[in-house]
């Protein structure tokens, strides 16, 4: 026990050059790279002296290593600046949206663990069979379809032309997220108020967009399980259960896929990325108000600071979970050695 | 004559029946994406042949008119033709794809040769770089370039380019690293072999054979998220056809039940990433036999 | 039952791999007795069918493997024929087995005592957790493990304690059977002996009916009270421990003999064998040996031979059958 903790703190550790160095890749993209932000934020057309306020207020001005210094200062104490275009704390635009891309996330996440994880080991125990086929070619059509497509694809099956599912935003028309907000997860906060009309209002508006993000994903999942639990049906120790009398199912879904997780776990921190990729994405095409809908529409509105701190709090997530999965690793693989 | 005709196809037709005996299910698959490439790519390459109307006219036909006579997949908001737009989308998105992953291709090969070959600080510090941006959501990052390059062709391909570096890096570097222990290379080493030769003649041909199968599969990543820059409003001016910008205009007319703007671009886009899929993932287990003990 | 009555009866068994480039015929019409309570070594060079034949018993092939004829009768009952129930039902209750390697027969994730657990929860079903796991310290105990390791996971464990661990597994639930596929080929030599010795004290102590499956004629003769000698998929010859060693009478038994080291300084060259062994997807005509057999007649080209009875030896070869 004492073991873990000691990995879970040196883990913890070593996240923060990797976070560093993420920081300085966005500073380098938003500073360095051809184009003042001032001048494309103001559209270019600015008066000079319009610009050099901006510039001054923003200190851009300053020399670059200073402006660095300055923004992982800035950056460590969680100040983000303040928007350029609202009156507004970065932070507090952000942490306004980023309960809606977890909830999100979260949910699409489950789909696609649940679809992935159990078709890919369904088709390693049917190998080389029709329906082993059948879901290898689910896997790599699913994989191609771009999330965005999906996305509105089942907007106009389930949205318009079934009408079983809203296809934008959060919440109906007759429901006021501020009767009940409060952790801004709506779909906690309903339960906490205990408002089962808004509960239910709330869950079938995640519907279309959780299943979008899931099943693009899952194609990816099906792969990585179905690979892994042929590497494990192989091991001496699943033919040695079968000796002893096991159920198949028991092996198969017990023996079998306990041990082909762990890859997929170890995998699951990369699939983070295409994660958060698929919801902004996602969020565009159900105008679901979360970070994602922020940075473009702040890319629109060239809202610099805003746009930085949006990104800077992707690459935050990214390496919390990246993180997060390695405990879990730890912790669940009785192996591992710390 | 029919005679000498049927004997002429007899060879290739006894090549693919041979090899989809050899290689199975795989090599069926790698035939139907390259099958899909080569039929975009002919759309590409012939476009005003094929193509009705010109893509950018706006009176080819009735606005917003569904899929049937003249126009194959309807009309737009402006009333433009669809399936024109379709065919002269081809090329941008071909273009942009192909040329993103030949430059990242080019950067992540050089830079995955180097710093496996050269070790010590080099390496550790490029592999810290790439690691991190390996990791970084690939969209995101392409966001940010591309809109702080503004839209244009090559910007966005160099957008696109990018996040694809540090996948070649990861992989020849690993490579290199290998290969550089093997006896052979050792043995050229002892006979006075340099760098460069080294580098040249033993490393970047054993490289090189993996990283076609990556190059075919980042083809279809990149397809994806070119499309997906240009889905979001960023990447290419509006005076370009383009699928993922037809996309976003269509979904503006999606909640009236205007279904053919949307579907036609998005199948085209998910074919052609398809297309470059199975021919990637043909040439992986067909280059790798290993794979096929399974 | 009582000692001496047949226990497990294999009669004219085939079993097949049907891949790409043909049929691999891997076990080519064997049959078998096995009188209750005694050892019987299983020999052979790799690829002779040794294992298949073992992995058969308890219809442990992998696909594409099938048994493709023959019977295999344990107390009567055809296991050949037996519903996926019934065979379950067998599996570790009846028929136990044990494998090569101990170091990847453990499920990594699991812990010594789940794997009792659930071996005992499988074949008892009412029986609890807690129940289990004392049934599975008294196991431990016998096999002189501290009961505590029942907490450990495999990989917190020595091979030979693996070993052990894999046969306590095989034995919880005193099956009469024990199939012991290669069990001390992942071991070193002193384990190795240690190993053999404790299975000669549990087969008193357990009533237990062996088939020990090596490569080792070494194991067996320290073990097994008959040998089957195998190859190419068929019964060469089949006798008592000592009469093999001092009288074989097949000519495979006789060359695979005197390709043994031996300490004696009196042996007067070691001895290899010509040829290699056969090729199971086309194997030859007549009798499988006769490309290597240094008695070759005509018959032994064209037809099979049949079994013949000779000194208490079954043997399968020409050169025993009185002509007519």
């Amino acid at each position: 026990m004492r073991n873990l903790v000691r990995y879970i703190i040196s883990r913890t550790l070593m996240t923060i050059p990797m976070v560093l160095i993420l920081l300085t890749i966005i500073f380098v993209v938003l500073r360095l790279m051809p184009g003042d932000p001032v001048s494309a934020m103001l559209g270019g057309h600015a008066p000079e002296k319009v610009i050099e306020q901006k510039r001054e207020q923003l200190g851009l001005n300053r020399p670059m290593y200073i402006q660095y210094a300055d923004y992982i200062w800035k950056v460590c104490h969680l100040d983000l600046g303040e928007s350029m275009v609202l009156q507004q704390e970065v932070t507090e635009a952000i942490s306004d949206k980023l309960p809606a891309t977890i909830e999100l996330t979260t949910f699409g996440m489950l789909i696609t663990l649940v679809l992935g994880i159990f078709l890919g080991a369904y088709a390693a125990d049917k190998r080389r069979t029709m329906r082993d086929s059948a879901i290898r070619l689910y896997g790599i059509v699913v994989y191609c379809i771009p999330v965005y497509w999906l996305g509105l694809m089942l907007q106009l099956v389930f949205g318009i032309w079934l009408d079983w599912f809203p296809i934008a935003g959060r919440t109906g028309a007759r429901i006021f997220p501020s009767d009940f907000e409060n952790t801004g997860f709506y779909l906690i906060d309903t339960l906490l108020m205990r408002d089962w009309t808004a509960f239910g209002d709330v869950l079938l508006h995640l519907v279309l967009p959780a299943f979008t993000l899931g099943l693009t994903l899952s194609g990816i999942f099906v792969r990585l399980t179905r690979a892994n639990m042929l590497d494990v049906l192989k091991a001496d120790y699943i033919l040695a259960a079968e000796s002893r009398g096991i159920g198949h199912g028991t092996i198969v879904y017990r023996h079998a896929l306990k041990n082909a997780f762990i890859p997929i776990l170890t995998m699951m921190g990369l699939q983070v990325a295409l994660l958060m990729a698929g919801a902004i994405l996602t969020e565009t095409t159900f105008s679901w108000p979360g970070m994602g809908r922020l940075l473009l529409e702040r890319i629109y509105l060239r809202d610099y600071p805003t746009i930085q701190g949006v990104i800077i709090v992707f690459a935050l997530m990214v390496a919390f979970i990246s993180l997060l999965v390695d405990i879990i690793y730890a912790i669940v693989d009785p192996r591992i050695r710390y | 004559m029919n005679y000498s005709m049927a004997r002429g196809l007899a060879r290739p037709i006894r090549f693919f029946a041979g090899m989809g005996r050899k290689y199975g299910v795989e090599w069926w698959i790698l035939c139907v994406g390259a099958l899909i490439i080569i039929a975009i790519l002919a759309m590409a390459f012939f476009s005003p042949f094929i193509a009705p109307f010109d893509p950018y006219r706006q009176d080819a036909g009735p606005q917003l008119a569904a899929p049937g006579g003249p126009y194959l997949m309807g009309t737009d908001n402006l009333q433009r033709d669809v399936w024109s737009r379709i065919v002269f989308g081809s090329q941008t998105i071909l273009r942009v794809s192909v040329l993103a992953a030949v430059i990242s291709s080019f950067f992540g090969i050089l830079l995955g040769l180097i710093s496996g070959y050269a070790g010590g600080a080099v390496d550790r510090s490029l592999s810290l770089v790439m690691d991190a941006v390996y990791v970084f959501p690939g969209l995101i990052l392409a966001i940010a370039l591309a809109a702080m390059f503004g839209p244009g062709v090559l910007n966005i391909t160099f957008a696109v380019a990018v996040i694809y570096i540090p996948t070649y890096f990861r992989l020849v570097r690993g490579q290199t690293l290998a290969i550089k222990q093997e006896l052979y290379v050792e043995a050229a080493r002892a006979i006075g072999a340099g760098s460069f030769t080294i580098l040249g003649k033993y490393i970047f041909p054993n490289v090189i054979a993996t990283t076609v199968v990556v190059f075919t599969l980042n083809v279809a990543d990149a397809i994806m998220i070119e499309a997906a820059l240009t889905y979001l409003g960023l990447g290419l001016p509006p005076s370009i056809v383009d699928w993922g910008m037809d996309l976003a205009m269509g979904k503006k007319y999606l909640p009236s039940g205007v279904w053919w703007l949307v579907t036609f671009p998005g199948m085209m886009i998910s074919l052609l990433a398809l297309g470059f899929t199975m021919l990637g993932e043909g040439l992986a287990e067909i280059l790798n036999p290993r794979l096929l003990e399974r | 039952m009582n000692p001496g009555d047949t226990i497990l009866s294999i009669q004219d068994l085939h079993v097949e791999f049907p891949i790409n480039i043909g049929t691999v015929r891997a076990v080519q019409g064997v049959s078998l007795e096995l009188k209750m309570g005694e050892v019987m070594g299983l020999v052979g060079e790799s690829g002779c069918g040794k294992s298949t034949l073992g992995f058969s018993i308890l219809r442990l092939l992998r696909p594409p493997g099938r048994i493709s004829g023959g019977k295999i009768l344990y107390r009567d009952r055809d296991i050949a024929a037996m519903d996926r129930r019934e065979l379950l039902a067998l599996r570790g209750s009846k028929i136990a087995m044990i494998f090569q390697d101990p170091l990847t027969s453990l499920n990594p994730l699991y812990s010594i005592g789940d794997h009792f657990v659930e071996t005992l929860k499988t074949h008892e079903k009412g029986l609890g957790r807690k129940d289990a796991l004392v049934l599975a310290e008294r196991m431990l105990e016998s096999l002189g493990i501290a009961k505590d390791r029942l907490h450990e996971y495999p990989h917190q464990m020595s091979g030979g304690m693996r070993q052990r661990i894999m046969i306590g597994l095989a034995l919880i639930m005193n099956p009469d059977l024990l199939i012991a596929d290669e069990p001390t080929t992942a071991l070193d030599v002193i384990v190795e002996a240690q190993f053999l010795d404790l299975l000669n004290d549990l087969k008193n102590r357990f009533n237990l009916t062996i088939i020990l499956i090596t490569h080792n004629l070494g194991n067996v003769a320290q073990l097994a009270d008959r040998i089957t000698v195998m190859y190419g998929g068929a019964i060469a010859e089949v006798a008592p421990a000592g009469s093999l060693f001092h009288d074989p009478l097949h000519p495979y038994t006789r060359g695979l003999l005197a390709s043994i080291p031996n300490i004696r300084l009196d042996q007067p060259k070691l001895m290899t064998m010509p040829g290699s062994p056969p090729d199971l997807v086309d194997p030859p005509a007549g009798c499988v040996f006769h490309p290597r057999c240094p008695h070759t007649m005509d018959i032994c080209r064209k037809e099979r031979p049949p079994i013949a009875a000779r000194n208490g030896h079954l043997v399968n070869c020409w050169l025993y059958k009185e002509r007519p």
